[in-house]
């Protein structure tokens, strides 16, 4: 058995470097600083270049969501999951629908189904983007990052046709879609995906086998998978490792365990592999989007939500005709549904890892109470097992490795 | 009438020095390098090649408070954030201008809670607030050319300005 692994406080650094029992410099990172991707901060005990200890201190982005989310009605409770994982809105959605419709015991259309694995996917190829941009940002590279936003644009007009919104699209609601996709979204989304392929090769151009990107990244942040799992690590970085685990073939949920896809993986844990593997992840969402475009193609239109009318609403124009149906909408949004007693948990394959939402009901329109496992959080802790030992400019390169989205850390 | 005819074509222009101070602001405000949340994503955004930030000579993002004159604000300001969020401010040499980007940053937007603080004129002046759950790299882009114009209007006298909302259409109050 392997000795545990233990995270640092901020206080266990500071505290006896100010009385002086230290012979190391204590640094101080951030909240305000270029690399940690948003308000982290890091207290790094230094010796010389060399990192002796890392405590991250993490809160300075607390938005109280889960708090908050206990005084909305189900429905309304949407909209603050986009604001977690602002990377990765769609994926949000879908993991608090999908818990909330385990507590409801509702059955999802066939063509919403597909939506939603188009859409999050399209939304893991637009995450993964950001992070390659901003990685490359990081090591000095900054080309990378001007191609990556160009092709996350296309991206986003595409979730701006679906929705009306770039980022925060609230898309997926609780029993299907927010409404049907518009009539051009098949072809927005077939003219995407015949450039994306060539679009990913120009990145690996960029940085594949570029001398400084592999002096920057091979053998840096190494870490094996008996830690990773003891950690708690999660999504591209676990599977950096070797370890094949991935949620969409775990427990599949949305129907993924009919679309074919596989899972990459890596082999030493570093960050290169990880950066590896994110690449051969974004070209088998690419495959993915595609069986998922077919299929909506082949099933054509038909209900996007589903036909229980106490928990999703019913179409506006029903509500001029059927005075049950006006009742029906009134209900909905004046008062909301109400779930049985008891609790759901489900967890998905987001962008960073697993994401997983419990929910616990106590029979009243609004949550008792939502709870996140928020991938970035949990794969934080990794950090300094990861960075012992290494120079400060490799803790730059492996915090943006990591991939954290401190929205969703905090919360 | 002026030095120019007398000059003939030499390439000399006359102007106050209130204008050709303003214009050398305008031209080249550097912004801080300074994301909080969702928001941050979209200034990210407008720096990148489809919007193009640096047609107004702001690509330089400056890391450091010190080399910095404008703060945008991008995101939602949590109560430990906040202070952090002055000492910046008070840490960026004059002159300095604030953009409130997102309604979090302008008014504590959906986050009516315990953590949020409401709108992030409660800790530092704000010059600008740009609305919108993220605004589009075009509103920001837009709040950026109000600014622009803020500054050339500036007097050497030092007196300022009251602050510019832009909201979208659909929300303006008639």
């Amino acid at each position: 058995m392997a000795e545990p692994i233990t995270v640092p406080t901020p206080q266990q650094i500071i505290e006896p470097a100010l009385a002086g029992r230290t012979e190391t410099m204590v640094l101080n990172m951030g909240p305000h600083h270029p690399s940690t991707h948003g308000v982290l901060r890091l207290v790094l005990e230094l010796d010389g270049e060399v990192v002796v200890n890392v405590a991250p201190d993490v809160g300075y982005l607390h938005t109280g969501i889960e708090k908050t989310m206990e005084s909305k009605t189900y429905q309304k409770a949407v909209v603050l999951t986009d604001r977690m994982d602002y990377l990765a809105p769609l994926s949000n959605n879908l993991c608090y629908a999908l818990a909330v419709e385990k507590l409801l015991d509702v059955e999802i259309p066939e063509r919403a189904q597909i939506a939603r694995v188009l859409l999050t996917e399209l939304q893991r190829l637009s995450s993964h983007l950001v992070w390659l941009g901003t990685h490359a940002l990081d090591l000095a590279a900054m080309s990378v990052f001007l191609y990556a936003f160009r092709e996350r644009e296309q991206i986003l007009d595409i979730f701006e046709l679906v929705s009306g919104a770039r980022m925060m699209t609230s898309y997926f609601r609780i029993g299907g879609l927010a409404y049907d996709l518009p009539a051009d979204f098949i072809p927005t989304v077939e003219q995407f995906l015949a450039i994306m392929p060539s679009r990913i090769d120009e990145y690996e151009d960029l940085l594949t086998a570029n001398p400084l990107w592999l002096e920057r990244t091979v053998g840096v942040g190494v870490i094996d998978a008996q830690s990773a799992i003891a950690l708690g690590l999660t999504g591209a970085n676990l599977r950096a490792t070797g370890v094949a685990y991935d949620v969409r073939k775990a427990m599949p949920y949305s129907g993924y365990e009919t679309y074919s896809f596989e899972i990459p993986i890596g082999k030493n844990g570093d960050i290169y592999d990880r950066y590896r593997v994110r690449i051969a992840e974004m070209r088998q969402s690419v495959k993915i989007v595609q069986q998922a475009t077919e299929r909506l193609r082949e099933l054509g239109p038909g209900p996007v939500v589903t036909p229980n009318r106490k928990v999703a609403p019913p179409p506006k124009r029903e509500i001029t005709e059927s005075m049950e149906s006006l009742i029906h909408h009134f209900k909905l949004w004046t008062e909301g549904f109400k779930p049985p007693r008891g609790d759901a948990y489900v967890s998905i394959e987001s962008p960073r890892g697993i994401l997983g939402c419990y929910v616990v009901s106590d029979g009243s329109p609004k949550p008792w109470r939502v709870h996140f496992r928020a991938p970035s959080f949990i794969n934080l802790q990794s950090l300094a097992h990861m960075a012992k030992g290494r120079l400060v400019a490799d803790l730059v390169a492996l915090i943006a490795s990591l991939d954290p989205v401190l929205g969703e850390v905090d919360r | 009438m002026g030095i120019e005819e007398k000059a003939g074509n030499l390439g000399i222009v006359t102007t106050t020095l209130e204008t050709v101070v303003n214009w050398g602001r305008t031209n080249a405000m550097w912004p801080l390098l300074f994301g909080l949340a969702c928001c941050a994503i979209e200034m990210m955004g407008a720096q990148a090649s489809n919007y193009d930030l640096s047609r107004f000579g702001m690509e330089l993002n400056r890391a450091s408070p010190r080399q910095a004159d404008l703060m945008i604000v991008a995101g939602r300001v949590s109560r430990k954030m906040a202070p952090v969020v002055r000492r910046l401010y008070d840490q960026m040499p004059e002159p300095k201008w604030v953009i409130a980007m997102g309604d979090c940053a302008a008014c504590g937007g959906i986050f009516n809670n315990y953590a949020i603080v409401q709108g992030v004129d409660e800790v530092v002046p704000v010059d600008v607030y740009v609305a919108g759950c993220p605004p589009r790299p075009e509103a920001l882009i837009d709040g950026i050319m109000m600014l622009h114009q803020k500054v050339m209007r500036e007097k050497i006298n030092g007196k300022k300005e009251a602050p510019i909302r832009i909201e979208h259409p659909l929300m303006q109050v008639k």
